[in-house]
């Protein structure tokens, strides 16, 4: 059954199935944050109460979001250290991947907490309903990307996605440098626009 | 059907003890998942068929109690929910799943194992859906659940709920079906399939597969937002703290207007390979065609507001979405075109796949003017939420769509089970169908130009609307009957139809190279391709001539 699903000889080049799939779901999910961010954007202050310029620690966040942007170039780094052989520097450098994702992800609850102690709640008011609906979707997608990360650190510390051109490994970095691109929108339109 | 792959070598062999059920609940094969999409939504074809029935009973006659209020709202919801979700767009995939990979000569989807959880997503979605009636009530908002209707405070209980959850469920799987479609028509093409190449039905698969990616989205985060306010307390749609309840209809109709082309490209597609093939003449402006499916794509997404004209967007906005709706109509025109210059001088064969395609191009032209006279806004502004409405998309769905599956079933069943559909059966349940379709749909424009309004559960006598609504109930029934005609031949040619050899049409595209049913791995060896049409064009496969296989 596998043996004849080898892709046909027609294509010397392009990205492997793996590869494509994830890059055409992330498009799908781009669109999703973009339904998210807007309606973010569309109630900006239509009530009174918390919002993003009185609710919001940006300079806590920016540390925080420093750590996930920086995870991508880590993660960058890891591949590159596979494609030239070294199984223990990849290894290295996705832990380092994985921590500065937790890293974030604890910010987050951190931030979070704050708010929620502050009775800054889903319910309310409007920016809490759009806040916490955009970046607690974004802070599942990290826990997935996390998952996801952590599988690849074990399945290759077992010596099964070893080589550079796996699929699967691909994919997540693709997955994860989508999460971070992501979060630089939600940086930017939620705590950068909160300054002014 | 599974001779061939045991004698692979290094395969193993089944196990002589494995149950029937079993093999179609752990299938992987993108024929089997085809099939089980076929017949699934049938069955929920026939749950929203029946609904409808119901609901064309209590509208024979003016002032009529066959049904409450409450329970007409919960069929009009689960009716157009069903057919939509349940229906339509999966049966539409169902055919992608079983014919893209044939048609491309690969072996199977890119991700077999993602593509079987598509199928299930969308048969427990439905699910979800359908068991709501067992939990405290159906939904009864309709299916474009518009908000605040749709908040906690006006439909309390969980039916809403299980609306959104369904959606999301069943939504889950489609983006799954459109990835998964997309990578298999870009990377598991056969040598020499090229894009210049590729049949018009993988062609309009991959533009739908596009759309779905874009707007599915758009419904999801609407759905999740819905839930965060029904059971978490959120205010995304709460007009009482200044929620926008046109928030709703804009993320709806992003979604909803893409939908009604997801829904009619593939049917396009099914048109496109039946029409040559009974025509015996390749397809009229390919590039075009091509072409135009793809300016489709893109308009469909500018086009969502012409569901809100009445909601007072202002002028600007009106006379924006107006426009971009009646753009619509070039390429689509533009295709109906192509389709009668294909049939102009070809030696017409009216079989009834043919029969079906040309009362698809008849009947979809009609809802594509109506549809037109729509995007002028005044006239909207005079019929909208009518009967003129449910008229006009009731003739691109029905009349449309769902005319071109009926064609494709025709044309691809004997590829799927070895058999032929008896063709004058066939003939007789085409005549009923366009018939009862006509009687039960005509008079819906008459209606809404006399004013009867949409979603209502009876009407008082007075108004002149008892006649044309009794048409359109006795047009139901008609085509109730040629459901259970058509339903009749499919069981019957299944089990002892005429065998149909592997080219019953003398067709000459990919799928009939093979066997009827294929083998498990679609083709004995690559196929290799050498123009649009692979089995006259030259030798699909190493020492055979071109349409070598009878």
């Amino acid at each position: 059954m596998s043996a004849a699903r080898a892709a046909p000889a027609a294509r010397p080049s392009g990205p492997s199935n793996a590869a494509l799939g994830t890059l055409i779901f992330i498009s799908s999910e781009a669109t999703f944050f973009l339904f998210l961010l807007i309606a973010y954007i569309s109630y900006r202050d239509a009530n009174a109460g918390p919002s993003a310029k009185s609710a919001l620690d940006v300079g806590r966040t920016a540390i925080f979001s420093a750590c996930l942007w920086a995870s991508s170039g880590t993660i960058w780094l890891a591949g590159r250290q596979l494609r030239r052989g070294d199984g223990r520097g990849f290894r290295l450098l996705l832990g380092l991947t994985i921590l500065l994702g937790l890293i974030f992800l604890l910010g987050q609850a951190w931030e979070y907490h704050t708010l929620l102690d502050e009775h800054v709640t889903l319910a309310r008011n409007l920016f809490g309903s759009t806040f916490f609906t955009l970046t607690g979707f974004h802070g599942l997608h990290v826990a997935i990307g996390l998952l996801l990360l952590c599988t690849l650190f074990g399945l290759n510390a077992a010596g099964v996605i070893a080589s550079p051109h796996n699929g699967a490994l691909r994919s997540i970095e693709y997955y994860w440098h989508f999460v971070d691109a992501v979060w630089v929108f939600i940086f930017v339109f939620v705590y950068l626009w909160a300054l002014r | 059907m599974a001779s061939v792959a045991g004698t692979q070598p290094g395969a193993v062999p089944r196990p002589a003890s494995e149950l029937a059920l079993w093999r179609w609940v752990a299938t992987v094969d993108h024929k089997q998942i085809g099939i089980l999409y076929l017949v699934t939504t049938f069955a929920f074809f026939a749950i929203g068929g029946v609904e409808a029935l119901l609901m064309r009973i209590q509208l024979a006659t003016s002032d009529n109690h066959f049904l409450s209020p409450s329970q007409y709202n919960a069929l009009m919801t689960m009716h157009g929910t069903t057919m939509i979700f349940l229906f339509v767009m999966p049966a539409l995939i169902g055919f992608a799943n079983y014919f893209v990979p044939l048609l491309i000569g690969a072996r199977d989807m890119a991700f077999p194992r993602l593509n079987a959880l598509s199928f299930w997503l969308l048969l427990f979605g439905g699910l979800l859906l359908n068991f709501s009636p067992f939990a405290g009530g159906s939904p009864d908002a309709g299916w474009f659940a518009y908000a605040p209707l749709t908040e906690r405070a006006y439909s309390p209980g969980f039916a809403v709920d299980y609306w959104s959850l369904g959606i999301l469920v069943t939504g889950a799987g489609t983006i799954a079906s459109a990835v998964n479609l997309l990578v298999t028509i870009t990377n598991m093409r056969a040598p020499g399939v090229s894009w210049g190449r590729l049949s018009m039905f993988v062609w309009m698969i991959l533009v739908t597969a596009v759309l779905i990616l874009a707007a599915f989205p758009s419904l999801t985060a609407a759905a999740f937002m819905l839930e965060a306010d029904r059971r978490f307390g959120a205010h995304f749609f709460d007009t009482n703290v200044n929620g926008d309840a046109l928030l709703w209809q804009h993320m709806f109709w992003f979604f909803g207007h893409p939908e009604v082309y997801i829904m009619a490209l593939p049917a396009f597609g099914i048109v496109s390979e039946v029409i040559p093939v009974f025509s015996r003449k390749p397809l009229f402006g390919y590039t075009v065609m091509a072409a135009s499916g793809v300016a489709i794509g893109f308009l469909s997404m500018t086009v969502w507001a012409h569901h809100m004209f009445a909601v007072g967007m202002g002028t600007a906005a009106n006379a924006f979405f107006g426009a971009s709706s009646m753009l619509i109509a070039i390429p689509t025109g533009i295709k109906i075109f192509n389709w009668l210059a294909t049939m102009w001088g070809g030696a017409l064969r009216l079989t009834t796949a043919m029969l079906f395609s040309i009362g698809f191009i008849a009947m979809f032209f009609i809802g594509g003017l109506s549809g037109v006279s729509l995007a002028l806004v005044p006239v909207d502004w005079q019929v909208t939420d009518s009967y003129y409405v449910v008229a006009h998309f009731h003739y691109v769905l029905f009349g449309g769509t769902m005319l071109g599956v009926f064609s494709g079933i025709y044309y691809w069943f004997p590829k799927v089970t070895g058999r032929l559909l008896d063709e004058r059966v066939g003939q007789f349940h085409f005549w009923l169908t366009l018939i009862g379709f006509n009687l039960t749909f005509f008079p819906m424009h008459l209606l809404g130009l006399l004013g009867m309004p949409r979603r209502i559960y009876t009407y008082p006598a007075d108004r002149g609307w008892d006649g044309y609504n009794l048409i359109a109930t006795i047009g139901a029934f008609v085509l109730a009957v040629a459901v259970i005609v058509f339903l009749w031949n499919v069981l019957q040619s299944w089990l002892r139809g005429a065998p149909a050899g592997d080219n019953p049409w003398e067709a000459w595209s990919l799928e009939w190279a093979t066997s009827s049913p294929p083998p498990p791995h679609n083709f004995d060896r690559i196929p290799i391709v050498h123009g649009r049409r692979p089995l006259r064009d030259g030798p699909v496969f190493d020492g055979l001539e071109a349409g070598g296989t009878p």
